[in-house]
């Protein structure tokens, strides 16, 4: 059980690698996708009593939410902006791969040094939920085109969700659902966001935006 | 020192060309072509080796050691590396990173002896050359490094005895990306596609066939040779690295190690046959990849406290 638990983490702490290596918008929003169905599997390994209903529940939802529907709508976004490429990020990718490569291993070296109020299912979880966290972070502030920042949100909320998944069993339920239904929202408007900034400008490069002022 | 440990740098001798062989024929078949026969470098080495060679009046004795220290740095690797359960016949702590740097100094004679000719399109592919091995080496230690911290070794030999025990372990997770992080560094050292074209045409995008363009005769048979020897013995390095079951049997060993062998000459083929070339820009970016996911195969052993 651990083994795949540690399996699923790190697909989620590559992913959030790949993520700060492409250029391709519709990449990005696969990789993101892809992070969210692995993500989608943490509850269920996670929980101590077997596979219950809500547990069941509660999975299908993240794994709808965070594998289709987030990628569907970011895709549509994609469609109607007409962009296909991440343009002049302030940190180049080869230089934000290491970047993110040196935030895991702080993650790793502050994972060791916290204690935690109860166990972890794996030793990584502590790490590779700061990681994403970071990470998301870190795209949100080193690119440019709307769309990658909102990919950046995901990716944050990601890593809040592999927090969560892993450590408060009890009660995760109503909290998580109340998490998702903000990013829900918060994706929705900044697909509809795009759409507009794109539809008025020709561009999604919120660099630009900040010469409108007056 | 063992009769058995003849066997890795004997094999790696003589079954280094056929492994080109099984490539080009692997890339004929996806081609839709015949291809030439499995020997065919066989051939055009015997045939270069009977030549005479010319030397341009501009190049210096540089120019003319080149190939020959290539291809005797590569041969001393070849004396590092363990096959199919056998240990090498020089193993010692550390061995690792004399192997990895005997292939840097048979790359930085290539490179001086490319630049001795001054045709500026060998200028160009050293500078490339160059440009993506430094990119590289840090990806082949660190994954070597990961491999290194599992088995608590740094002997290539001891790290090839203890892996298979490792790999159904807590290591499997470590192992699997090292094996991506050692292809692309295969793909990288041997200058194939993504990264480099073996066959391609044009000078301008050429970067390891450009900068031996001015070698013939036996300097090109060497360096042909010695390129053919780099191909097994990284491939070599996959497959003992990776390859999780020992029957017990040397000869079963063996001969299962030279079909895995074989198994990475035609995936070899069949990623130049299905993938195209990166754009140049793209190959750093591909490359510190690699190094990325050498470095999270290490630390996940460092900091996680993985089994």
């Amino acid at each position: 059980m651990t083994a795949i638990f540690d399996f699923i983490l790190v697909t989620v702490a590559l992913v959030d690698l790949a993520l700060l290596g492409t250029s391709r918008l519709a990449t990005s929003v696969r990789l993101a996708a892809v992070q969210g169905m692995a993500l989608s599997l943490l509850p269920l390994l996670a929980s101590d009593d077997g596979i219950g209903l809500r547990v069941l529940l509660f999975a299908a939802g993240i794994f709808v939410l965070k594998g289709l529907v987030f990628p569907g709508l970011l895709m549509r976004a994609l469609r109607t902006a007409d962009v296909r490429h991440e343009v002049g990020p302030y940190i180049r990718y080869a230089p934000s791969m290491l970047l993110g490569v040196l935030i895991l291993a702080t993650c790793f070296w502050l994972g060791s040094e916290f204690e935690l109020p109860r166990p972890t299912i794996s030793p990584l979880v502590l790490p590779i939920a700061l990681a994403t966290i970071l990470i998301g972070l870190l795209l949100i502030v080193s690119r440019r085109t709307a769309l990658n920042q909102v990919i950046g949100y995901i990716v944050l909320e990601n890593g809040i969700f592999v927090f969560g998944a892993a450590l408060a069993l009890e009660e995760p339920f109503l909290v998580e659902i109340g998490v998702l239904l903000d990013v829900f929202v918060a994706v929705f408007v900044m697909g509809i966001t795009i759409f507009h900034i794109s539809r008025e400008f020709d561009h999604i490069d919120v660099d630009q935006l900040s010469l409108l002022k007056e | 020192m063992t009769v058995s440990a003849i066997v890795p740098p004997a094999f790696a001798l003589v079954f280094a060309p056929l492994l080109i062989g099984v490539t080009n024929r692997t890339k004929a078949v996806f081609a839709g072509r015949q291809g030439a026969p499995l020997l065919q470098p066989y051939f055009d080495l015997v045939k270069l080796l009977g030549k005479g060679a010319v030397y341009s009046q501009t190049t210096t004795l540089v120019f003319r050691v080149g190939p020959m220290i290539g291809l005797a740095a590569v041969l001393t690797a070849s004396l590092l590396m363990p096959f199919g359960g056998c240990r090498a016949p020089l193993a010692f702590g550390g061995d690792l990173i004399l192997f990895v740097y005997l292939m840097g100094l048979a790359r930085l004679f290539t490179v001086l002896a490319a630049l001795d000719t001054g045709s500026s399109f060998e200028g160009m592919g050293a500078s490339r050359e160059v440009l993506f091995s430094t990119l590289a080496e840090p990806a082949l230690l660190l994954a070597l490094a990961a491999v290194g911290r599992e088995t608590k070794t740094l002997s290539l030999s001891q790290m090839h005895e203890l892996v298979p025990r490792l790999f159904w372990g807590h290591s499997s997770l470590i192992l699997m990306l090292v094996a991506v992080v050692l292809f692309i560094v295969f793909l990288a050292e041997n200058s194939r596609i993504p990264i480099d074209d073996p066959n391609t045409h044009l000078e301008l995008t050429m970067i390891h066939e450009v900068m031996v363009l001015d070698h013939c005769g036996p300097d090109f048979a060497f360096i042909i040779y010695g390129a053919a020897l780099k191909l097994w013995l990284l491939g070599s390095l996959i497959v003992g690295l990776l390859l999780p079951t020992r029957t017990g049997l040397r000869l079963a060993d063996l001969l299962l190690s030279l079909a895995a062998m074989a198994a990475v000459a035609v995936l070899l083929g069949v990623v130049e046959s299905t993938l195209a070339r990166f754009r140049m820009m793209r190959v750093p970016v591909f490359l510190v990849g690699a190094v990325v996911l050498a470095t999270v195969a290490l630390i996940l052993k460092y900091g996680g406290r993985l089994g």
